[in-house]
């Protein structure tokens, strides 16, 4: 199956969950690393042209924004470099640890062969066939790219007083309604409103008082009382 | 237990690992592990009782945060460095003998061929190289020439040894990346840079050249031409690792392969880079005497060769 959940079992005996990131967000995080090394570069270049320590000084600042921009973020910045920071991007060792230097070296250091034989042709067609969107540097240092973390939910639930269901509920209707309840903020009112009324026939209710209905048996599931 | 339940009632221990997490400058509680697992085994009930996904995804969140402070991996320390120095990057070249020797010999058997051949038929450095990098080359080494090797004033020395770390270092790095190409790309760069070295050796030597040239070249060669073959050496071994992963799969073979290729590269990154100060302050000086230049050479390539015959030798696993 095509999913982009990674499952890894910890010695708890749990499974630790992280979203992967795909090609999309982690091209943005590489854009935004490129400007910022751009803007690095140029600045360096013009600080030291006026000091006039010349060329060599701005030659070493080309070396260590190419091949240690990204190691030193990723090892010190909890696997984030600023354009992943902005995605909300990190990298991880595939057991999800934090990234060790051994790891963010080898993964930098080839992504020489992903930019091959241009435009990171390589490496971009390894992340489409790789089942972990990784690219060859990933592959070899036995790394991940992941969303930082997971989306939790702080809205507040609707405010209805809660109310027991009229009928013995199975397991899934049960979490349906309750998913139902806590989503409220995410659907249109109207959408709420259709997908309330869907229940017409067992609960006879229609329009704002099928939704207010169906929230208040959410909460109490939830475990409020009435 | 309903959810709202079950969440009161651990709020507080979630709000506890939670501050912890937020100040990672001060020591952690030495209840900090049985904390965690206790929170592991609320997400595993809160799982298996279906409770809503922006519950698990919370107490998800917090555990793989939790995780990472329990099991980070060992960083390296000051005294790593020095085992590295004393042991790691000799004893790596030793157990990757079969790699290194290849290397070396894809990188000096065209170095040889071609210098040999532009030596007896200089005419054949144009089949090489073009006419204009050859007379480049001339124009560098003519012993008429006040400074050797890129032509140049005292005071740029600084620029050409910024010069130097980012061109060689990064030939270096991309002969060890080249490598995941099942081994073409580090193959490529060490035949190529053979024929290229080989071939100007031989053309300026026959020239008349030669007291120029290799005094430049004798400083700093035992460090680069060494290290550019120890980083195609790695580069061979991660390739190999695709080509013929043995027992594992290839991506396993890939991973443990990088693993230790990738302490060779440290070590011929740090050769490099006192190449580097070699090529920039020494090899061009011209105040220096032949003899004192030649045996500079020689004995870094006799220290060299005891170093990774022996360091660390007496740790090694028997």
């Amino acid at each position: 199956m095509i999913d982009t959940r990674y499952q890894i079992e910890t010695p708890e005996g749990i499974d630790l969950q992280a979203q992967l990131a795909g090609p999309a967000p982690r091209g943005l995080a590489f854009l935004t690393d490129f400007s910022i090394r751009a803007v690095i570069y140029i600045a360096g270049s013009i600080v030291f042209g006026i000091f006039g320590w010349g060329y060599g000084f701005i030659l070493v600042l080309l070396f260590l924004l190419e091949w240690f921009y990204p190691v030193l973020f990723e090892v010190l910045n909890k696997g984030q470099t600023p354009g992943k920071q902005l995605m909300d991007l990190a990298v991880v060792n595939d057991d999800l640890t934090p990234i060790t230097w051994h790891a963010s070296v080898i993964r930098n250091l080839l992504r020489t062969a992903d930019m091959l034989p241009f435009f990171y042709l390589f490496g971009i067609s390894a992340l489409f066939i790789t089942a972990r969107f990784q690219r060859l540097g990933d592959l070899a240092a036995g790394t991940l790219v992941i969303h930082k973390i997971l989306p939790t939910d702080s809205h507040s639930l609707p405010e209805v007083p809660a109310q027991a269901p009229a009928h013995a509920l199975a397991l899934d209707d049960q979490i349906a309604i309750i998913n139902y309840t806590q989503r409220h903020h995410q659907l249109s009112e109207s959408r709420q409103q259709e997908l309330a009324e869907i229940l017409t026939p067992l609960h006879n209710r229609k329009g704002l008082a099928a939704v207010r209905y169906l929230q208040g048996m959410g909460r109490w599931l939830l475990g409020d009382k009435s | 237990m309903k959810q709202h339940e079950f969440e009161q009632l651990h709020q507080g221990l979630w709000q506890t690992l939670e501050e912890c997490l937020a100040n990672p400058k001060q020591p952690l509680d030495k209840h900090f592990p049985q904390q965690y697992r206790q929170l592991c085994q609320h997400l595993a009930v809160a799982k298996s009782r279906l409770y809503t996904r922006s519950l698990i995804n919370r107490l998800n969140n917090l555990v793989v945060e939790c995780h990472h402070i329990l099991y980070r991996h060992n960083t390296l320390s000051e005294q790593k460095w020095l085992w590295f120095l004393v042991y790691g990057f000799p004893q790596a070249i030793r157990s990757n003998l079969n790699f290194v020797v290849t290397a070396a010999v894809l990188f000096l058997l065209p170095l040889l061929i071609l210098g040999i051949g532009c030596y007896t038929h200089s005419e054949l450095i144009y089949s090489v190289i073009n006419a204009e990098t050859v007379a480049s080359f001339e124009a560098m080494y003519d012993p008429q020439n006040r400074s050797i090797g890129r032509e140049r004033d005292s005071e740029e020395d600084i620029a050409m040894f910024g010069h130097y770390i980012q061109n060689n270092i990064g030939i270096g790095f991309r002969t060890f990346a080249s490598g995941i190409v099942f081994g073409l790309g580090s193959v490529f760069v060490l035949v190529f840079n053979g024929i290229t070295i080989g071939s100007v050796a031989g053309y300026l030597t026959q020239a008349g050249y030669e007291a120029t040239f290799y005094q430049f070249v004798v400083g700093h060669g035992a460090f680069e031409l060494t290290a550019i073959v120890f980083c195609g050496a790695a580069g061979l071994k991660i390739g190999f690792s695709l080509l013929a992963p043995g027992r594992f799969t290839r991506l396993q073979a890939l991973k443990i392969a990088s693993r230790q290729a990738v302490v060779i590269v440290y070590g011929s990154a740090l050769m490099l880079l006192i190449a580097a100060f070699i090529e920039a302050f020494w090899s061009s000086s011209q105040s220096l005497p032949l003899s004192v230049k030649y045996s500079f050479g020689a004995a870094w390539a006799v220290l060299l060769t005891l170093y990774f015959s022996f360091s660390g030798k007496r740790y090694e696993p028997r």
